[in-house]
């Protein structure tokens, strides 16, 4: 330890950095970090970009939509059975598109939900490490596999194969059974890894402590780690959800072009999807009704997703569980 | 929820009474575990060797002994919880009121549901407080007539029953560590186990929350029999009935370290008259 007197004259050795300042002096230099500054209205620039670009798409669907609307009331729109747009007596009722997507969708989801959640519990809870090594990549692998190759196995296997020789079914080569179906199968890795993720961020000291409860791995599973990673679970089947609402490659080669109400997945359906990308290919004149109705399609569609994504939102928050 | 105190004074009044009344301990421990010549390897490491000590009944043993020594991994061994480590393996026996609970057709599931266990780090599932209570119950497919009852009992036990009553449908989460400890405590005495191991439960704790889980303790040790895993020498001396002091030698041979046990026996002998030298080199060491 120094004296006092050396340390006092060690202070005023070094004025301004141990001394005290004169009063009023300002010793904090302001700092001026031009990278920082930079770096920063860049990532400002990505963020505002995507929003922007997002709200963009939307407001050009909006133009040509309300161009629609001024034509065709939503009321007729939304509640109509007959969807005839190019027919001389065209009708604009959307029913028949929306209740094919449904139909696809919730066959979609009836077939991903279990198989998906089963992999999930199966790769989380239950698989050797080595097993857990190969077959979660493989998984996601799946998961980018292009959607027209299942249109074409939908086509050409699943349909022809599966549905009229196995089981024997009364369908036609296409059905919204087979496309939904597929589009399930498609769907299967997305639900499975993501949830897979949720599950294995569990941490271990839950399962212990559940083990300890004298639990089985099944009990464990299912009313200690499913719960825990309810939010990620219902995150990776919404994302799901709006992937087979969305989807459009499989319903367009093997839901089929016959746009009626659907009331039975044996039926074939042109979906909303099927629709947009077959009026997109088609010739109508920019500005007119035909033309616009594509826009009132592909807004309709947005909106469902919406609704589904804010009802997850929903759900998420409500189980939302820390751990 | 049904809130007449009678549950809750009975409970406390049958602990004051059974504490007022406790008889010294005995020379020798009547056993409900026997350790005999265990050893348990990870893989080809052989973390622990040869221990060999009795458990006794409604007493607190303490294992104690520096990092590394093998004392978790011994107090897995007790209820098999060393089944759930990838490579875990134990040899010798282990028996529990004589069975040898690793023997071919003995169900670890059933050995966990009498042989519970708090972990260092309070893990309360993600529910409510009353599901956390009441899950042991639920999963095992305990007979309980008035779970609500059952879950009063449970938390009136673990000292932690007039903190809780009024939120009992609130998140575990929402507990402060050491209400969040003493409710693993509950937990796990609401499957009505025999034994509850407990590994350094007062490691994260703070010294007034680490007081209230000793008198616990103190408490339920007429009710059941506890192993607890300690750093702590004085808390060791203060709860215990019976101490085992572990220690890590290298073996000369082939150079690895392998956990043992040094020293057995009643807690005031381990700690005022040891037999064995490095017993009390760690104990004096570590009381300074
Ligand atoms: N899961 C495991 N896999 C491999 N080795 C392990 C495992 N758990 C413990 N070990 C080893 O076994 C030995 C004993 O570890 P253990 O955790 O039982 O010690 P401990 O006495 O509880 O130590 P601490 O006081 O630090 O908790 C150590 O050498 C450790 O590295
Ligand atoms: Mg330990």
């Amino acid at each position: 330890m120094s004296s006092t007197s050396t340390t006092a004259a060690g202070r005023a050795a070094v004025p301004g950095r141990l001394a005290a300042p004169a009063p009023g002096t300002r010793i904090l230099r302001s700092g001026n970090r031009p990278g920082e500054a930079v770096v920063r209205v860049l990532l400002r620039l990505a963020a505002f970009l995507s929003v922007a670009i997002t709200v963009g798409i939307v407001l050009s669907l909006l133009g040509p939509a309300l161009d629609f609307f001024s034509e065709v009331s939503v009321v007729e729109f939304l509640t109509g059975t007959r969807w005839t747009p190019r027919f001389a007596d065209a009708s604009y009722g959307v029913l028949p598109l929306v209740t094919a997507t449904a139909w696809t969708t919730l066959i979609a989801i009836a077939v991903a939900v279990p198989f998906g959640l089963g992999s999930a519990i199966y790769l989380s809870e239950y698989a050797p490490d080595r097993v857990r090594r190969i077959l979660k990549p493989v998984l996601e692998l799946l998961a980018g596999v292009p959607t027209v190759v299942f249109g074409y196995f939908a086509l050409t296997w699943f349909a022809p194969t599966v549905l009229q020789r196995f089981l024997s079914l009364e369908v036609g080569p296409f059905s919204i059974l087979s496309a939904g179906a597929v589009m399930g199968v498609m769907i299967i890795p997305t639900v499975a890894s993501l949830s897979e993720d949720a599950m294995s961020a569990v941490p271990n000291a839950l399962r212990q402590g559940s083990a300890a409860l004298g639990a089985n791995r099944m009990q464990t599973s299912l009313r200690v780690v499913f719960p825990a990673a309810f939010s990620g679970i219902v995150a990776a089947i919404v994302l799901g959800i709006s992937r087979a609402v969305g989807e459009t490659m499989i319903v367009t080669i093997a839901g089929g072009q016959l746009v009626q109400m659907v009331s039975s997945p044996l039926q074939q359906g042109a979906t909303m999807t099927t629709f947009i990308a077959n009026a997109a290919l088609g010739d109508s004149r920019v500005g007119s009704l035909e033309y616009n109705t594509l826009f009132a399609v592909g807004l309709l569609l947005f909106f469902l997703t919406l609704i589904v994504n804010l009802v997850a939102i929903q759900l998420v928050r409500r189980f939302r569980q820390e751990y | 929820m049904t809130t007449e105190p009678t549950v809750h004074d009975a409970i406390e009044m049958e602990l004051v009474q059974k504490h007022a009344s406790r008889p010294e301990v005995p020379e020798t421990p009547t056993p409900v575990i026997q350790v005999e010549d265990v050893s348990v390897f990870y893989d080809d490491y052989q973390a622990v060797r040869d221990v060999t000590l009795d458990i006794g009944h409604n007493e607190i043993t303490a294992l104690i002994g520096p990092s590394g020594c093998g004392k978790s991994t011994i107090l897995r061994s007790l209820n098999r919880m060393n089944d759930l480590i990838r490579g875990a393996r134990v040899t010798g026996a282990i028996r529990y009121w004589g069975q040898d609970m690793y023997e071919p057709g003995v169900d670890p599931i059933e050995v966990r549901r009498r042989i519970g266990m708090v972990f260092q780090k309070p893990n309360p599932f993600p529910k409510s407080i009353y599901d956390n209570i009441a899950y042991g119950p639920r999963v095992t497919g305990m007979k309980v007539d008035d779970m609500d009852a059952h879950v009063e009992r449970a938390l009136t036990r673990a000292a932690l029953w007039d903190e809780v009553k009024d939120k009992l449908k609130q998140s575990a989460y929402g507990l402060s560590g050491g209400q969040q400890q003493r409710l693993c405590i509950a937990r796990t005495i609401a499957v009505e186990p025999d034994v509850i191991l407990m590994d350094e439960p007062c490691a994260s704790l703070d010294p007034i929350a680490t007081l209230r889980i000793e008198e616990l303790m103190a408490e339920l040790r007429d009710l059941y029999t506890i192993v607890i895993v300690t750093h702590n020498m004085q808390q060791a001396a203060r709860v215990a009935d019976r101490t085992a002091f572990f220690t890590a030698a290298i073996d000369p041979q082939t150079g690895e370290r392998h956990g043992e046990l040094v020293e057995f026996d009643k807690t005031t002998t381990i700690f005022e008259r040891p037999a064995d030298p490095r017993t009390e080199g760690y104990i004096s060491g570590r009381f300074g």
